[in-house]
Parts: C-alpha cells; sequence; structure tokens
C-alpha cells in the first residue's frame, strides 16, 4: 500500500503565501464589488473585513509553517477564498433582501464570526494534532459520538424540522446540523475500523456473475452502516444525508479492500431504500417530480425554489450579471441551499466553473494526500474526507443543477450556516495535518537515504 | 490501496463532468427558454429595477425614478400626471408600458446602442447604470394653456413651431392619471386599468394622434384652398360659384351652404372670391371647387401636407386619410372635410404650420435632446422637412384669406391684439342626431415667433364659439404679445 512516492521534499511555503494573499484580496475584491453593486459604495466595514481575513491568513501561514511545514499549499489558499467568495455572496443575497424586501437573510457578520471560529479550530487541529494516527486511538469513540450526533435531531424538544427533513438540532435559539460534525466522526471510525478489518474483508466469498463476492460472513459491518442509513432516511427523512453516511462507508470500503463488489453491492443495497423514498414519502415525491418537471404550470408552484434557482442560472448566462447586480432574493435560501445559484446568476457560468474547479482541486489535493501517506488509516482518512466533499458538492449542485432530486446538503465552506463552516474548517485543518504527513521527507522510503525516524512516534502496528 | 483511490477519482471526475455539462446547459443551451419562461420575474426585475432616466418638460422632470425599496427596486411617478400622459404614456409593471416610455425605452432605461460608450464608461467607474433623460420639445405654459383651456371636455390641442416641427403643445382629454398604473400595488393597478379601459370615454387613447380620428369638417377648406391655389388656375380674387343650395351630381341629396340648413348665398350673383368664401366659409363654393380641381390634386396636396404618411415622432401617428376613387358627389363632400376625410389634430396643426413657413411642413418631433446623467448630449432635434404642398407665394395667399377669416369671419374669437392670426374653423359633422365636433386650425405669429395650432372639442358644436377660444389661448402663452 505505502508508495514511494515521487516528492522532493519541498515544503513550498512561499507558494502558499503567496495563494494565500491571492485568495483574500480575490475575497475581499468580491466583498467590495458587493457592496458596489448593490449601493454604489464601497462595504463601511471593508477596511476592518481586509485586515481581519488577512491576519487569519497569516496566522494560518504562520502556524503551518511552525507545525506542518510541509503540508500541501493549496489546501489552505483554497479554503480561505472559498470562504471569502461565500461571505460575499452572503452579503449580496442580505443586500438584496434589503434593497428589495421579497424576504429576509442575515448579514454576513454572522459567517464572518463563524469564520474566525472556523479558522481557530483549524489551527487549534494542526497545533495539537501531532500526529494523526492519534485519530485512530479514537476510533470507537468516534463511531459513539457520530451516531449520537446524527440522531440528536430526533430528540424531541431539541430536534427541529426544515424543508420537511428533521436534520437540525437546535438549543437555546442556536439552531445547528449535527450530522457536519458526525461527518467527521464517521470518517474517522471508518477509517480507523476499515483498516483493521481490510484483510478480513478483502477475502474472497462465492462468485456470482464473475464478480467475487464478500463472504456472508463478512456483511454484518455493511448491513450495520446500511441500517444506520436508512434510519437516517425513514426517521429524519433526508435523501442527501443519508446518501452521504453510506456513499462515504462503501467508498472507504472499496478503498480499504480493493473489492469492487463493495461498490457493487452497496450501490444495490441503497437502491430499495432510494424507491421506498421517493414513492412512500410526501416531500420526496415531491422533490422527484421538481428534478423531472419543475417548469410545467401543474408543478410550478410546489417547486418554487428550484424553478427561481434556473431563473437566476439563465439570468447569469454565460459571464453573469455581476456581484451585487443579480437578484438572488427572489430565490428561497439564496444564501445558503442555493447559494451555487447565487454564484451562477452573478458569476456566470464562467463563475460557476472556477467554483467547480476550486472544489475538484481541493478533492484533488486530498486524494493526493491519500497516495502519498504511508499508513492505511491516513490513506482512509484523507481518500474518505476528499471523497465525501466531493459527494457533498455533486449533491448539492447537482440538485440545483437537476442532475439529481434535491437535498438537504449545503455546499462546504460557502454555504450560509456556522455548524457546517466549522466543520469544514475542521477538515480542512486534518487534511492539512494529512497532507504534511504525505510530504514529509520522513515519510519517504527511498533506499540508502535511511530517513530519520526517530523524533517520530512509531508507526502503529496495523492489524 | 492507490487504485482504488485512482478509481475514486475517476469517480468523482465523471459526478463533476456531470456538473459541469448541467450547469452549461442551465445558463447557456436553456437559457432563452428560461428567461422566457411566464413566471420568470426577473426578466421584469431586470427591466423595472434600473434607474431609470427622467422624462423632462423646460427643465422640469414630469416622470422621474425614485429607489421603492421593495421588489422593482424603483417607483415610476408622473407630476404633473394626467396633462403630459398622453406623452409620457405609463411604465407599468403589470400592463408594460406606453407613450415616450415605450418609444424611447431603450434611451430611458440606458440599454439604446447611442449609449454604449457611456455604459462602458459606466461599468468601468463601478457606477451603477443609468438611464438618458429624455427633454421633450413641449412648452409647459402653453401644455398648462392647452389643458385648462380645454378643462376636461373631450378633444384635443395640438400646437407646433412651423419652423422645426417642434412640439409646443400636445393634450387629450379626458386623460388619466399614469402614476395609478406606474403603482406596484399590482391589484390596484389591475383595477385602475379595467376601470380606464370599460370607460367609455376612453382616457388611454391620445387623441392628438391616434384613436378614431376626426372628420375635419370646414376646417378642410384650407387643404382644398391650398391644392386650388396649387393647381394655377385659382388665386385669392378668383371668382367662384358659391349657389345657396347645391344638388350633389349623380345623387339625391343637396348641400346648403352653411350649417344649419341656411341657404343663403355666397355673394351676389350666387358667386364670390375665394378669399369671401373661406372667409365666410361657404359649403356650396368649396364643394364646386374641389370637384373643379380634382381628386389627384387634392389627394397629391394633401400627400403634400403629411396625409397618408405614417409617422413616428417618435410615437405613433395613424395617417390621416381622403377617401380613394371619388365620385364627384363624394369629392363635394370630402372638400368640405365630411365623407370619408379622417384626421389627427396633429396633421391639422401640420397643415396651419405649412402656411406659415412658407409652404413647407416640417416633420413634427417631440423630443428636444436627449442627455446622459452627466449631461452631455447624445441627440438633438434636427428639423426635418416632410413635404412642400404649396409654393411661398400661394402660402402668402393662404395666410392673407386666413387672416381675413379671424378679423372678419367664423374665426374672430382667436384674434389676438398685435398677433397677426389666420385661422380657420370647423363644424365637423359626425353622426345622426350627434352635436357636431368643434375645430379650429390656424397660426399666430409676431415677429420671429410662429405657432401652428389645431383645436378640437368632440361635439363642441360651432367652432368659431369652442374651439377657436382655447386656440387664443394656447398661442397667447407661447407669443406672448
Amino acid at each position: 500500500m505505502a508508495t514511494i512516492v515521487s516528492y522532493t521534499a519541498r515544503p513550498r511555503r512561499l507558494t502558499q503565501a503567496l495563494l494565500l494573499a491571492f485568495a483574500v484580496v480575490t475575497g475581499v475584491g468580491a466583498y467590495a464589488l458587493v457592496g458596489l453593486g448593490r449601493s454604489d459604495e464601497l462595504p463601511s466595514g471593508l477596511m476592518t473585513y481586509g485586515i481581519g481575513a488577512a491576519v487569519l491568513a497569516l496566522a494560518l501561514q504562520v502556524v503551518v509553517m511552525w507545525r506542518t511545514p510541509y503540508a500541501d499549499p493549496v489546501i489552505l489558499p483554497l479554503v480561505v477564498l472559498l470562504n471569502l467568495l461565500g461571505i460575499a455572496m452572503i452579503e449580496s443575497v442580505h443586500a438584496a433582501n434589503e434593497n428589495y424586501g421579497l424576504r429576509t437573510s442575515a448579514g454576513a457578520d454572522r459567517q464572518m464570526l463563524w469564520a474566525i471560529v472556523g479558522v481557530l479550530l483549524c489551527i487549534g487541529v494542526l497545533l495539537f494534532l501531532r500526529d494523526h494516527r492519534r485519530l485512530r486511538r479514537y476510533t470507537w469513540i468516534s463511531a459513539v459520538t457520530g451516531a449520537v450526533l446524527l440522531l440528536l435531531p430526533l430528540v424531541p424538544g431539541i430536534g427541529s424540522s426544515r424543508n420537511g427533513s428533521q436534520i437540525w438540532i437546535s438549543i437555546a435559539g442556536n439552531s445547528f446540523q449535527p450530522a457536519e460534525l458526525a461527518k467527521i466522526a464517521f470518517a474517522i471510525f471508518f477509517a480507523g475500523y476499515l483498516v483493521s478489518r481490510r484483510d478480513t474483508l478483502a477475502l474472497a466469498g462465492p462468485k456470482v456473475l464473475g464478480i467475487h463476492l464478500p463472504r456472508w460472513s463478512d456483511f454484518g459491518p455493511i448491513l450495520v452502516a446500511w441500517g444506520f442509513a436508512m434510519a437516517v432516511l425513514v426517521f429524519q427523512t433526508d435523501l442527501g444525508t443519508s446518501l452521504m453516511f453510506f456513499g462515504l462507508f462503501v467508498v472507504m470500503l472499496y478503498v480499504a479492500t480493493d473489492r469492487l463488489s463493495w461498490l457493487v453491492i452497496g450501490a444495490i443495497m441503497f437502491l430499495p431504500p432510494a424507491v421506498f423514498a421517493a414513492t412512500q414519502m410526501g416531500h420526496v415525491r415531491t422533490r422527484i417530480t421538481c428534478w423531472l418537471d419543475p417548469l410545467s404550470s401543474a408543478n410550478y408552484s410546489s417547486c418554487e425554489q428550484i424553478n427561481q434557482g434556473l431563473f437566476g442560472l439563465a439570468n447569469g448566462g454565460i459571464t453573469g450579471a455581476g456581484l451585487g447586480e443579480g437578484r438572488p432574493d427572489v430565490v428561497p435560501h439564496a444564501e445558503s441551499d442555493f447559494i451555487f445559484a447565487s454564484f451562477a446568476e452573478e458569476l456566470g457560468m464562467v463563475g460557476a466553473f472556477a467554483l467547480l474547479l476550486l472544489y475538484l482541486l481541493l478533492v484533488q489535493r486530498a486524494i493526493r494526500a491519500a497516495v502519498g501517506i504511508s499508513d492505511g488509516f491516513g490513506t482512509l482518512l484523507a481518500g474518505g474526507l476528499g471523497f465525501v466533499i466531493a459527494l457533498q458538492v455533486f449533491v448539492v449542485v447537482g440538485g440545483v443543477t437537476r442532475v439529481i432530486p434535491l437535498t438537504g446538503l449545503t455546499l462546504p465552506f460557502l454555504a450560509a450556516g456556522g455548524s457546517s463552516l466549522v466543520c469544514n474548517w475542521i477538515i480542512a485543518g486534518i487534511l492539512v495535518r494529512l497532507s504534511d504527513a504525505a510530504r514529509r521527507p520522513a515519510a519517504r522510503q527511498v533506499a540508502g537515504l535511511g530517513a530519520p525516524t526517530a523524533a517520530r512516534p512509531a508507526p502503529e502496528v496495523m492489524a | 490501496m492507490n487504485k482504488p483511490l485512482r478509481h475514486v477519482w475517476l469517480v468523482v471526475s465523471v459526478l463533476f463532468v456531470l456538473l459541469f455539462t448541467s450547469t452549461t446547459y442551465f445558463q447557456v443551451v436553456a437559457q432563452g427558454r428560461l428567461n422566457a419562461h411566464g413566471q420568470n420575474l426577473r426578466t421584469t426585475y431586470n427591466e423595472y429595477g434600473r434607474h431609470r432616466g427622467p422624462i423632462v418638460v423646460d427643465g422640469e422632470a414630469i416622470a422621474t425614478s425614485q429607489a421603492s425599496g421593495d421588489t422593482y427596486g424603483y417607483l415610476r411617478s408622473y407630476d404633473p400626471g394626467a396633462m403630459y400622459a398622453p406623452i409620457t404614456g405609463y411604465y407599468s409593471v403589470v400592463y408594460g408600458f406606453s407613450g415616450i416610455e415605450r418609444a424611447l425605452n431603450d434611451t430611458l432605461s440606458g440599454e439604446a446602442d447611442a449609449l454604449f460608450y457611456h455604459r462602458i464608461s459606466d461599468i468601468l467607474s463601478g457606477k451603477q447604470g443609468r438611464g438618458a433623460s429624455v427633454e421633450l420639445t413641449v412648452d409647459s405654459e402653453a401644455q398648462q394653456a392647452a389643458w385648462d383651456a380645454l378643462d376636461g371636455r373631450r378633444g384635443s390641442v395640438v400646437a407646433l413651431d412651423p419652423e422645426t416641427g417642434a412640439v409646443l403643445a400636445m393634450v387629450s382629454a379626458p386623460s388619466y392619471d399614469p402614476n395609478r398604473l406606474a403603482s406596484h400595488d399590482t391589484t390596484a393597478v389591475q383595477e385602475s386599468w379595467s376601470e380606464l379601459n370599460d370607460d367609455p370615454e376612453r382616457p388611454l387613447t391620445n387623441r392628438a394622434i391616434g384613436g378614431d380620428l376626426y372628420p375635419p369638417g370646414s376646417a378642410f377648406k384650407l387643404v382644398v384652398a391650398s391644392a386650388a391655389l396649387e393647381s394655377g388656375d385659382y388665386t385669392t380674387d378668383s371668382v367662384i360659384p358659391g349657389p345657396g343650395t347645391f344638388q350633389l351630381p349623380n345623387s339625391s341629396s343637396v348641400m346648403n351652404n352653411f350649417s344649419a340648413g341656411r341657404t343663403d348665398p355666397c355673394g351676389p350673383d350666387d358667386e364670390s372670391t375665394l378669399a369671401e368664401a373661406l372667409r365666410q366659409s361657404c359649403n356650396t363654393s368649396f364643394a364646386k371647387l374641389g370637384i373643379s380641381v380634382g381628386e389627384d390634386q387634392l389627394a397629391s396636396t394633401a400627400g403634400e401636407f403629411g396625409f397618408g404618411q405614417r409617422l413616428e415622432i417618435p410615437l405613433s401617428v395613424t395617417p390621416s386619410t381622403l377617401g380613394t376613387d371619388l365620385d364627384d358627389a363624394q369629392l363635394a363632400t370630402t372638400s368640405i372635410g365630411q365623407y370619408e376625410t379622417r384626421v389627427t389634430p396633429l396633421q391639422m396643426a401640420m397643415v396651419a404650420g405649412a402656411f406659415a413657413n412658407d409652404g413647407v411642413v416640417m416633420e413634427p418631433q417631440l423630443v428636444e435632446a436627449v442627455r446622459t446623467g452627466d449631461l452631455s448630449t447624445v441627440a438633438e432635434l434636427t428639423p426635418k422637412e416632410l413635404g412642400q404642398p404649396l409654393s411661398a407665394s400661394n402660402a402668402a395667399q393662404m395666410r392673407q384669406m386666413m387672416v381675413g377669416a379671424v378679423e372678419d369671419g367664423t374665426g374672430t374669437a382667436a384674434a389676438i391684439d398685435g398677433v397677426e392670426v389666420g385661422g380657420k374653423t370647423g363644424t365637423a359633422e359626425w353622426g345622426e342626431d350627434r352635436a357636431p365636433h368643434s375645430w379650429y386650425v390656424g397660426y399666430g405669429q409676431m415677429d420671429e415667433k410662429k405657432i401652428a395650432v389645431a383645436v378640437v372639442v368632440e361635439e363642441g358644436g360651432y367652432g368659431s364659439r369652442t374651439a377657436a377660444p382655447i386656440a387664443q389661448d394656447v398661442m397667447e402663452a407661447v407669443i406672448k404679445p
């Protein structure tokens, strides 16, 4: 598994500094343009905002230089840029709502505060998680934590329902989407669990239609994961969250075992519940209708959101209406669930492509780190986190652009919402730590060089 | 674990290709269809969300846009509303727009090609695009005088500057308050809309340039007289027959020389000079004159005056018409402005203007200038000749005869001390048992100031009593003796 990687040990910290500077200038510039577009003047707090963003970026740069000097130089600039662009768009939607009074949405201030919290947590991860392998100790704690978090919205009194999905909790007026945090916990759990069970799970069982099925006795874990996903689907009625967790598990299982059969089995297992949801659950059925034919007059009013989103996309065209000059306020939840439509409207197809490429690059860096890491746990964790970001982007953007039915997930780093932003910053921290492990010269196993390993904790023995 | 990771990367790539494809589809391929979708309010918002330029009269904005703080962004408001409504039109989020708002929509919204560089500089300087302002040729005092003089009676007043074609006044009554249609309260707008459309007095029609048009009655004798002079066979002093009654050729109808059944002849021995016939407005004289001048000469002179021409001033003007293939009886009634003769008040003002401008008809225009927000001028009025129905000397003869009609004839109520005023009244029959429409068509000039006026008051009775005083008020407002 651990491959000899052709990295020469270049920290590329200067590259990261330049990219971070670029991200801050672009992101703060976007914020300024939103102000110019909406009200013909620069936003009042632009100076403070710019300095704040620069200080946070500098802090990240310093911490990375200190704690993870070999980290991938692209990950943090990507994340910073996405976060700042998200803040600019949230402000654009907010200002449009103020101008036109169609609905209301929170200003960008909240998101800025959450961004600070997110960056601090990311720095915390880099400072206190000195070696990602320590996470493996928490395999089963993570499992319990994840399960509790995921089921928390079902607890009467604190769970709350939005758009037909019971995936939020609300404590003292603050709402939180625990699935975001559960995502991290489960990624750690899956990585820890699978890395110790991978050899057994990879054993060949009966051969059906040319595919080696696993042994029947090894079906336990996937059945548990499936059962859990079903519980989410049935009780929280959210196909997106359910798909995300089950997809994460199946893909990590596949990466761990290299058995294509697990992918096939996973896909087949998810089909019946998807069909069940589509036919039996009212709001999922509506979403299926809105996926297939939202614009017909019969469906128009029940598919208002997706239609307004599509009109926004069309209004944007190739080059977009301009930052602060579109009408994203017409779309319900334009600052959260439909923030992609808002971007597509104001920045056009060009901007939408740029955003997708930013995500693709982020996923690519995560998988690159997964390939570079010398321990199975790290590989699985990096691959899993990278894939879950990709899956989330696909589910959200695919929902807005009618590739798949709409679900209740949000775009990582962009969408308004503290829980999502903070948790994704934690993921960013873990990815930076993982990429550092992947690129650190000590990880290289080049014959004759005898990399110094004494200073580092001995790799744990794999089960 | 590298091979499965590569596969995962492959799967991710495929998923993203799907996203790129779907995004492209909705933003490029299906863009037109989505933008045209009936429920898509963004098209409306894009249209109405622009800071539209004002419409200006004599330096005062009569139509302006203010930030409205609601979903449409800007509210169009009109002050004064009704007096200018036939010109400005309305700008409604429900029913679209009319008048100048429609004819110069691109200019007002800032989308016109002529504003391209202005737009680019707005984009580069980060300013929000703003439409150009449109300045009208209208003289606010003339407009106000016409509006007050008409005093809500059904009818219309048009005043022109004969030398440039600039429209100095354009009133159509009854009018409406365009603010009621520009409101963003769509229910109220819908109510106003159906109320205005159901109103039998048709307030939404601009009677000055459209609607059903009017028979000009005796005012049309100006055109017949011009055609006679242009034929070369007549002068003001030519003696023409004018009997008390005229049995129309090949017809059982008899034409009386005057309205209300008066059958006194136009002069001794049933004849008079052309000038005298115009002064008294003798019907039989002009019926016979029309027949002898002939349809061809009449049609060609009328065509030079602008009859039959589709004008954009930039409001669309319904062409005025004569009948065609007329027999002598029809030609006789046509010549006194009845039968199929239908005119707009604007057309009649153009007729009067030609006499005051040495026989040349200028193309009527409503827009004085188009200026951008920083007051640089994009376009200005350039006078254009539309036609020359009669020579300068014939125009002088016409003026002489028209002055006669005002000094000692049917048009005395239009006279202004110290001003050369020439004109012709009309009393147009248009329906059984209905009072006739009242007309006055004429010009006034003093020193360098000139004005041509046409007034029509629906069912106003005698033009000499109803229409002529209105013309007097309007001319006084411009010439100010």
